[in-house]
């Protein structure tokens, strides 16, 4: 009688996803990372401000995409096996070399894992430089866009990115696409994260709602 | 040879009273047997060369060689019990191809700081080796082996294991049963303002110096370099290279013998 006159909710039993807009973005001398903060279960908003944005070493960040436990599992175990593998080579890790890690995980488990990771972060050696690993597949790239919101962006990304931009413009335009794709996709929204890696190390930051850039939406 | 070690050399698990463990000790001399390899680190890359000695006419000139591939940029040159050398690189090979496989990037030799130094795949090899050297149930490798990389960021690197499972970073050594006798021209050299080019030259001299003629008769010279020159691959030296460094090598020799007449 009860399950009739209350029934429950769909989204408790709906997987949590990271519906999300995730960009990661070389300039000279680095690179910036940027994710929204939504996580939805079906139609509901179970987190409004999560950092999608996750430390693997310190000058290496990965930005996670599809279900939130698979994308947050995989990063934490690259980030043990990192930490072990920088101290063997007792050198800082090569951002190719967490790239390898997170891409032998998501290969190897591919069937049961669905986990999109954005690797991206700065080495003594290649300076900047941004690896998309979608299923397996281990590709180094200028920039790359991932997240159901990444499709609403695609042609602003191809039309804009520019090679060799400076900090600060490398900035704009990642705060520009999320801006862009969370007003469109309705599984991206909330904040925007942006992380900042050169030789020096990596800053955070947080822009709020209403410190967003406005595009035409009257 | 007298047994200084009476009863406790039996097994590789077992302590001298005076703190030695003598079956690694007899493993060293059985390097010691073998003829010499010797290993040089110029600047801009790293020259192996190897005394084969020829014990039968039969033998197809070119096999049995003492130096191996590793990886692409790292070579192995040996000395001691070819058997367990080879099986060492077998080792050495697995170890390189995972770290490729897991890290998406060439095993460092050795990385070198301004005061830090470290080195992965000797390290590993190293250990591995070690590993042999505590256990009753087998028997320490009863080989040495020389590493030797190039790699256009950090350089190139000569490591050193013994059968003791220690591994030594050098600019030129020498094992075998001369490696006395090269050291102390290895060191006459200045070898890190020369480039491989020159290098070679003095390795296959070094050679023919330290062989010993009376005793040891035929000798095949295996000469193998890897550095800027062949952009980062070991490989063996090209033939007409060879043939110019053993001319010289075989010249530089003559011109010795005739000084010391004059002198006498």
């Amino acid at each position: 009688m009860s399950e009739e006159l209350f029934p429950e909710p769909e989204w408790l039993s709906e997987e949590v996803k990271t519906g999300t807009t995730i960009i990661a973005v070389t300039f000279d001398g680095g690179v910036v990372l940027g994710s929204d903060s939504r996580v939805s279960a079906g139609e509901a908003v179970v987190n409004r401000v999560m950092n999608k944005l996750s430390p693997l070493h310190d000058k290496i960040y990965c930005a996670l995409s599809g279900s939130a436990a698979d994308a947050q599992t995989i990063a934490e175990i690259v980030n043990y096996q990192l930490d072990v593998h920088s101290i063997e080579v007792e050198d800082d890790p090569l951002v190719c070399s967490a790239a390898t890690l997170v891409k032998n995980i998501s290969y190897k488990y591919k069937e049961e894992l669905s986990a999109h990771l954005i690797v991206a972060g700065w080495d003594k050696k290649k300076g900047g430089q941004v690896y998309a690993t979608l299923s397996g597949l281990l590709t180094s790239q200028p920039f790359a866009i991932g997240g159901s919101g990444s499709f609403y962006i695609n042609g602003f990304v191809d039309a804009e990115y520019r090679k060799n931009m400076t900090k600060r413009e490398c900035q704009e335009f990642v705060v520009n696409a999320l801006t862009l794709a969370m007003g469109r996709d309705g599984s991206s929204g909330g904040v925007a994260y942006v992380v900042t890696i050169d030789k020096d190390g990596a800053e955070e930051k947080c822009v709020l709602g209403n410190e967003l850039p406005k595009f035409f939406d009257q | 040879m007298s047994s200084i070690g009476t009863g406790y050399d039996l097994s590789a698990s077992t302590f001298s009273p005076d703190g030695r463990v003598f079956q690694v000790e007899y493993a060293m001399k059985a390097v010691e047997n073998s003829s010499t390899a010797i290993g040089i680190r110029c600047k801009d890359g790293v020259v192996f060369g190897v005394e084969k000695l020829i014990l039968s006419k039969l033998y197809e000139q070119g096999s049995n060689k003492r130096i191996f591939n590793i990886d692409r940029h790292v070579g192995m040159a040996v000395a001691g019990l070819l058997a367990d050398a080879r099986s060492l690189s077998e080792v050495s090979r697995e170890e390189a191809s995972n770290f490729r496989s897991n890290y998406g990037h060439d095993i460092p030799l050795k990385n070198e700081e301004i005061k830090i130094r470290h080195k992965h795949l000797a390290d590993r090899v190293a250990m591995y080796v070690h590993a042999y050297t505590l256990y009753s149930a087998v028997r320490p490798f009863g080989c040495s082996f020389i590493l030797g990389s190039y790699d256009e960021d950090d350089g190139p690197q000569l490591y050193m294991v013994d059968p003791s499972g220690i591994s030594y970073g050098y600019w030129g050594c020498a094992i075998g049963k001369a490696k006395q006798a090269a050291k102390t021209e290895i060191e006459k050299l200045q070898m890190k303002e020369m480039t491989c080019r020159e290098l070679v030259k003095e390795v296959a001299k070094i050679i023919y110096i330290v062989h010993d003629e009376v005793k040891d008769k035929a000798f095949e010279l295996e000469l193998s370099w890897v550095g800027e020159v062949t952009k980062g691959r070991h490989e063996l030296v090209p033939k007409d290279i060879k043939e110019e460094a053993e001319k010289y090598a075989k010249e530089s020799l003559e011109e010795e013998d005739d000084s010391d007449e004059d002198n006498m």
